[in-house]
């Protein structure tokens, strides 16, 4: 099974329209709740005022001073209240004040703007550089979200006597997740027993995340608190954290009325108050001997965390780990920063970081190139990371590694050099259109970073059915990666099953174990690997006490399910995340194996230039990588395909513009993602080398996609038109005609 | 003007009979009052085509179009699309293909599908990248989607 392209598990339901989102789930007699905001970036509430013609008294209304447990989002770090109390900071511009519910959801609306706030205004800090020089204290003592070093050798020691120092500012701009479905909560809160018992269906990543917060916003114990996971309308981070609060909201609401509550936001509160991507800047100064060996490398790179930590500290981590990039370098120094600012707290979002350091870097790359008068296929060439060299932490690579290989198969793929010389000569002509080629170089840490996989310990397991199927127990969630059929596919080969044999369980806390957080690229690899483990100590069990002889085929395969529940009541097999022996981390010095391997991959784009409009089409696109073995060949070039499509528009398009800190252009209509008219088909390559820490040596792929267009992007259009001061991105028609006019205004 | 209707329309070949307020979005009047939720709301201002549905055979935005709009009409939702638990061409294509993967932009765009290929039987790639430029996908990078209308329309091939 492994290797082969299973249909999608849900996709019949999906194409005919039966497969069941939050805000299909019918539920009876319901509440539909909406979010008082604050108006201010920052201040003191001082009041709440309910206006004229609403009748408030039908309305269930929830305070700061109702909350029963703690009123705090539990996260990786707990500062940021689910709802702000009198004489309490407020710290955004679309801090959640106060909730309403009503039956009718039109009169709701209508209340939630009749609500008005009495607010002391402080001043407010919005932007990084604001931040890092203290204007005003919003945060600790310096404004300091997270702070990182990585320091391998002294480049300090190199300056002086390298041939070359090249020095480089790179700005990347917050990007919206733009799921399809937006975020959204049914809540019941029951008492039973004097007890009080809340459930909560959703649009969420990570099932024990929401769990883990309820609990403690009500102060219960785990088994008082259940979390189903509904069909996603998509999520890509941006229903990692956020559920936390919003699931939080819906069963206060629904405690407070003791009715269910349904709390939908619309586009337009989606994308003006949950998390996106963060915003940053990078300084990168690299030294380079006569010949383009990089000598040294020091980066300072800073993330705009906005008004709470949230996913910070751990994005600003993979985000520093990649900085570097792919590169062999002897001296390196990262300095990495999450500064607060007064914003609505950016989060998770594919790639976690990554994007942000790698667009600088292989952006940074370029421009190298450029300077030193060296082919930029050459320069990187010199200086990739092989198998025995030792990454920034000291990580040290442990495979097989052939660079070089990959990156010439992207070139040739999009007929790199041919094509160059092509566009040398067309360009030289009269016409608006000017065209380039540029590509990126990059990888991508399978799983989480550092110690997290270790502290996460997870599990997740198989059991048998009464039919004589198998059902996968993980609270791992589908968003439309293809969760359900990869895990069906990797336990289907651990059993040497039929593929129909075998789906997964509704991932509904009361069932199914934490298998973890569904983010980081870790599902297939991670959790899959779990499941391998689980589904052979399954077959072992069935051996072991009689119930299956082997070898078998699928119906004595069955049989021996059916004859082992109906013997027994309950066939289950457990596994865990055990640590690979070889895989050190040091929390403290952040030196060792980042992750327990890396994705590899070089991306290459084909742009055309219209200098009349300042209009960037994209040609051609040639996505070239090595994940280990692909376990579903179709899904994986979905995951592909799709995430070069969201790191084309955020490359070019997908501008978060805002006031006072709050997305202003909080509508599909005025942020712009790409439609079907406006790429090219993706070409996908996919090289196979199996890793042995994966289920039949799969590595992760989801996040590895987001990488690497951007950097490829802005490196074409500085093919097509020379030497440019393109070091931001989203690079948008009219940024892109100022720099040109930069540069013909001297 | 009358607080409710009885707003009577022939859905996915049924004749039903619904009481709605007279501008109440088909969109809410599917989902809500006859409980066919297939179709989704994603933007609510006619952006992302997640509630493509046909009126008389014409695409619309179920979002932007009031109820009152379509008494006595024809309307087909995905939930039309397969006859007798039977895929549709399109939507078996969809499944072989990966043309849907978290499926929230599906019922939309099979329907907006449906419609390119009766008007269209045999589209190049780019009057299928034109005809389905108003539905929104976040997923796909639109490959699939691409590989699934084209196998229905050319068999498969590309033009």
């Amino acid at each position: 099974m492994i290797g082969a392209s299973a249909h999608r598990k849900e996709g019949r339901a999906k194409v005919m329209g039966t497969a069941i989102y939050t805000d299909d789930k019918f539920v009876p007699n319901a509440l539909h709740g909406v979010t008082v905001r604050s108006q201010v970036p920052r201040g003191i509430l001082k009041g709440i005022h309910f206006g004229e013609g609403i009748p408030w008294a039908e309305f269930t209304i929830v305070t700061a001073a109702d909350i029963p447990g703690k009123n705090l989002v539990a996260s990786v770090v707990h500062d940021q209240p689910f709802l702000v109390g009198i004489g309490e900071a407020i710290t955004h511009m679309e801090q959640p004040i106060l909730l309403l519910a009503h039956p009718d959801r039109h009169l709701a609306e209508k209340a939630r703007l009749a609500v008005s706030l009495e607010v002391e205004e402080l001043p407010a800090i919005l932007d990084i550089q604001a931040s890092l020089d203290l204007e005003q204290v919003i945060y600790g003592t310096h404004n300091l979200l997270k702070e990182i070093r990585i320091q391998k050798g002294d480049p300090a020691t190199v300056w002086e006597r390298a041939a070359h120092v090249i020095e480089g500012e790179y700005f990347t701009g917050a990007q919206e997740q733009m799921y399809l479905e937006t975020n959204a909560m049914v809540a019941v809160v029951e008492e039973k027993d004097a007890q009080t018992w809340v459930t909560v269906w959703g649009s969420l990543q990570c099932p024990y995340y929401v769990h883990g917060a309820l609990k403690q916003l009500f102060g219960l114990p785990e088994e008082r608190v259940r979390v189903v996971a509904m069909e996603m309308g998509g999520a890509f981070g941006g229903k990692e954290d956020y559920p936390s609060v919003n699931g939080g909201h819906a069963a206060l609401l629904a405690w407070k009325s003791g009715r269910p509550v349904k709390l939908i936001y619309d586009r337009e509160e989606d994308l003006a108050c949950t998390t996106k991507r963060h915003p940053s800047r990078s300084r990168l100064k690299t030294a380079f001997d006569a010949e383009g060996m990089l000598l040294a490398l020091e980066t300072d790179f800073v993330l705009d965390g906005g008004a709470y930590a949230t996913m910070s500290p751990v994005v600003l981590s993979r985000g520093a780990i990649h900085a570097a990039g792919l590169y062999r370098c002897p001296h390196v120094k990262v300095h990495a920063r999450a500064v607060a600012t007064n914003t609505p707290p950016p989060g998770a979002f594919r790639g976690f970081g990554a994007p942000q350091s790698l667009f600088a870097m292989e952006r940074h790359m370029d421009v190298c190139a450029r300077k030193l008068g060296l082919d930029p296929v050459e320069l990187r060439r010199k200086n990739f990371l092989r198998m025995g060299d030792t990454m920034a932490t000291g990580q040290v690579i442990r495979e097989d590694l052939d660079l070089g290989g990959l990156m010439d198969r992207a070139l040739a793929e999009i007929g790199y050099h041919d094509k160059r010389a092509a566009h040398a000569i067309t360009n030289q002509g009269e016409g608006p259109i000017k065209r380039g080629l540029g590509f990126s170089v990059f990888m991508h840490g399978c799983g989480f970073t550092g110690s997290g996989e270790s502290y996460l310990a997870s599990v997740a397991g198989v059991e048998g059915l009464a039919d004589g199927t198998v059902s996968i127990l993980a609270a791992s969630t589908e968003m439309g990666q293809g969760k359900n059929t990869v895990f069906s596919q990797i336990v289907a080969e651990a059993l040497k099953v039929p593929f129909d044999m075998v789906d997964v369980a509704e991932v509904d806390t009361d069932r199914v174990p934490n298998s973890g957080p569904t983010v980081a690229s870790r599902s297939t690899m991670m959790v899959g690997r779990i499941l391998e483990d689980a589904a052979i100590g399954f077959k072992q069990a069935l051996v072991q006490q009689g119930f299956l002889q082997e070898p078998y085929t699928a119906d004595a395969f069955r049989a021996a399910v059916a004859r082992a529940v109906e013997s027994l009541g309950s066939v289950k097999c457990y596994g865990q995340y055990h640590r690979p022996p070889n895989i050190i981390w040091n929390d403290s010095t952040y030196q060792g194996d980042a992750y327990p391997t890396y994705s590899w991959a070089c991306y290459a784009a084909e742009v055309a230039v219209d200098l009349d409009t300042y209009e960037v089409k994209v040609e051609d696109f040639v996505a070239v990588q090595e994940v280990g073995r692909v376990v579903n060949p179709r899904l994986a070039a979905g995951q592909v395909e799709g995430g070069v499509a969201q790191g084309i528009g955020w490359g070019l398009w997908e501008e978060v513009t805002t006031k006072q800190g709050r997305m202003i252009n909080n509508q599909m209509t005025n942020y712009i993602i790409p439609t079907s008219a406006d790429l090219p088909r993706i070409k996908v390559v996919f090289l196979e080398n199996a890793h042995p820490a994966g289920p039949g040596g799969a590595k992760g792929i989801g996040e590895l996609p987001m990488d690497g267009p951007a950097p490829a992007l802005v490196n074409a259009l500085e093919a097509a038109l020379g030497p440019l001061r393109l070091d931001e991105v989203p690079m948008t028609p009219e940024r892109l005609m100022a720099r040109c006019e930069e540069v013909a205004n001297g | 003007m009358a607080d409710r209707i009885t707003l009577v329309m022939n859905l996915n070949g049924e004749e039903r009979s619904v009481q709605v307020h007279p501008f109440a979005r088909l969109l809410d009047v599917l989902r809500e009052d006859l409980r066919l939720t297939g179709t989704k709301e994603g933007c609510g201002e006619g952006e992302c085509g997640a509630c493509t549905v046909l009126v008389d055979g014409q695409v619309v935005n179920s979002c932007l179009v009031p109820a009152i709009q379509v008494q006595g009409a024809e309307v087909i939702t995905v939930e039309g699309l397969a006859r007798g638990g039977e895929l549709s061409p399109l939507q078996a294509a969809f499944v072989a293909h990966n043309g849907a993967q978290c499926g929230f932009c599906t019922p939309g765009m099979l329907v907006a599908a449906t419609d390119l290929l009766h008007r269209c039987p045999h589209p190049t790639d780019d009057e299928v990248r034109d005809g389905l430029a108003g539905n929104l996908c976040r997923c796909t990078g639109y490959s699939k989607i691409l590989d699934a209308v084209q196998t229905v329309a050319n068999g498969g091939s590309s033009k």
